[in-house]
């Protein structure tokens, strides 16, 4: 189970660029819950999911991972219990090293790394056989930098490193939004393969109206750092496109508003 | 003969500098330019243990392990005090000059008189071939010469298989893959700013080494002697890569070496026709500067035929 319990966050704080990116966040996703998260730009739904990943330490609030208090612990540390993929497919790999190495290391991910042989036998035989379940071919090329594959290739084997040791909570970060529509349907099918088969507890993040509508059981509108809406259940499974497009549209125009009025009572009394 | 032989030794001995230099510049993209200070480091401390009769592989290991501390300081300022790279080298660098003249207590000792790992080979190469020279292909090669080619050769080779297959480990496949993309490796689980510590550490160890093994075969150590290191350990990977054509840690291994031995044939060539041993720095640092430009101005060139012959 994950908990965000009031966690906040401000970038550049005390400067003309200051940004409250996380504003006394409150979640808590149940364990084998698929989340998708969508919002504005600049609404913190990528500063959410780094939060949790640690790439940089909340400024207050707690955040809870399987049972343990994670906030103090380094990125490194929570990575034991975290599988990342990234928005840019060149992030999840290690592009001048073959494709069994960058998944050996995967499959050390959390553990001591000591003077070991990482490519032995038995699992060399099971990156052939998890590999090819891609059926992208990818299995007779295990020699191969990662470096050559396209993007799509390389996001899909990232999804696979991410989750070859089952995470506590596993993070996608706009994983498809940099490939073509074809890889991008590919990889998205093998994402919902993965998470329904080893029911992982998933946060996704995605700019993509459609693949909102359509996967997960849970989902979290996201402005300005706050949770501004949250489906779950029934409700999740009714909502369409159309309907998201319609509350990022009343979004929108309360902002318009919002901010002409500002304006104008700026104009009238300074 | 002489001339030749002991190019290759020096290529030999110098190539641990290559691999050090590979080891930061290429695996880890780190500038870390420690090693002009970690070098003479080497040189300093083995000297001042053999001129106390110090056994000799006590002291020679005594530099490795003061080019290992070297480096570890170099990571650890880059890392946990987030300093720049190149400055964090030049710092340390810097420090260690009076550091090295401490250690020697003057700015060069000799070591001519003490028993080092150039006379224990020597006398093993007496003991084998019963003479203190022979013939070889009609030319008259010394005992001391051809043991110490040989012994610095075959260390060597050990050097860059251990090196090998290091790398291929659980631990230094983490190392690669700090270099090649810390977000990724972070993400896996590994601390990357240790491994980087730890990378430049046996970068440094290895460079110290060379240095050490310098200050037996000449016979005496110089604090000035491991400037321009840098540049020539650089020089001699580049050749190595133009030579193996690739990236590849085996190779590029291999290539290390290699480059740094044809490196020291050519040096030793350029100065028997005459090439002023004052330019010498000169030279490497220009060599270093157009391998470094020639990639880019190559592609602008083939850039400019494609759009000619497009026009």
């Amino acid at each position: 189970m994950l908990e965000i319990r009031s966690v906040s966050k401000t970038f550049n704080p005390g400067t003309p660029n200051e940004l409250q990116a996380l504003q006394a966040i409150n979640l808590t996703v149940n364990d084998g819950a698929f989340v998708v998260i969508i919002g504005t730009n600049g609404s913190g739904k990528s500063t959410l999911l780094n939060a949790v990943a640690g790439s940089f330490y909340v400024d207050s609030g707690a955040i809870l991972l399987g049972g343990a208090d994670i906030t103090k612990w380094p990125e490194h540390r929570r990575a034991k219990l975290i599988g990342r993929v990234f928005q840019n497919p060149f992030s999840g790999t290690a592009a001048n090293m073959s494709i069994a190495e960058n998944l050996a290391l995967a499959a050390y991910r959390g553990k001591p790394r000591r003077l070991g042989w990482p490519l032995r036998q038995p699992l060399l035989n099971e990156l052939r056989d998890r590999v090819s379940r891609l059926n992208m071919g990818l299995e007779d090329r295990l020699k191969n930098p990662i470096g050559l594959l396209s993007g799509g290739q390389r996001q899909a084997l990232t999804l696979l490193m991410a989750t070859w040791l089952r995470p506590e909570v596993l993070l996608l970060d706009e994983h498809t939004a940099a490939l073509d529509p074809k890889s991008a349907d590919q990889v998205l099918a093998f994402t919902d393969t993965i998470i329904r088969r080893d029911s992982l507890t998933t946060l996704m993040v995605t700019h993509s109206m459609q693949q909102a509508a359509n996967l997960g059981d849970r989902l979290i509108m996201m402005h300005r750092g706050r949770i501004i809406k949250d489906f779950q259940g029934a409700e999740k499974k009714r909502i369409r496109k159309d309907d998201l497009l319609a509350r990022f549209e009343e979004v929108r125009r309360a902002e318009l508003l919002d901010e002409s009025a500002a304006e104008m009572l700026r104009r009238a009394y300074i | 003969m002489s001339l030749l032989m002991g190019a290759l030794t020096l290529g030999f001995i110098f190539s641990l500098v290559a691999l050090g230099v590979y080891i930061s510049f290429r695996i880890f993209a780190f500038p870390d330019i420690t090693a002009d200070g970690s070098s003479t480091l080497g040189a300093a401390l083995a000297a001042m243990l053999l001129v106390k009769n110090v056994n000799p592989v006590l002291a020679t290991a005594s530099g490795f392990a003061g080019g290992f501390l070297a480096g570890t300081l170099t990571g650890t300022l880059a890392t946990k005090f987030k300093i720049n790279g190149l400055l964090a080298g030049i710092l340390v660098m810097t420090g260690l000059y009076s550091v090295n003249l401490h250690i020697m207590g003057r700015s060069n000792i000799s070591v001519l008189g003490s028993s080092t790992l150039s006379t224990y080979a020597e006398r093993v190469g007496i003991a084998l071939a019963h003479d203190r020279s022979f013939h070889v292909m009609g030319w008259e090669v010394t005992a001391m010469e051809a043991s110490l080619l040989v012994a610095s050769f075959l260390f060597i080779v050990l050097a860059g298989c251990v090196m090998y297959v290091f790398f291929q480990t659980n631990l230094g496949t983490a190392m690669r893959a700090t270099g090649d993309n810390h977000e990724m490796i972070r993400a896996l689980g590994v601390n990357d700013e240790n491994m980087i510590i730890l990378g430049l550490a046996i970068s440094n160890g290895l460079i110290a080494l060379s240095g050490a093994f310098i200050a037996q075969y000449q016979g005496f150590a110089d604090v000035q002697m491991g400037i321009g290191m840098v540049v020539w350990g650089l020089a001699s990977v580049i050749i190595g890569e133009a030579l193996v054509g690739t990236r590849q840690l085996g190779l590029g291994i291999a290539g290390a070496v290699m480059g740094s031995v044809l490196f020291r044939l050519l040096v030793a060539i350029a100065l028997r026709l005459g090439l002023s041993p004052n330019d010498l720095k000169l030279v490497t640092a220009m060599f270093v500067f157009l391998a470094l430009i020639t990639p880019g101005l190559l592609k602008r060139l083939n850039l400019l035929k494609l759009r000619s012959s497009r026009a």
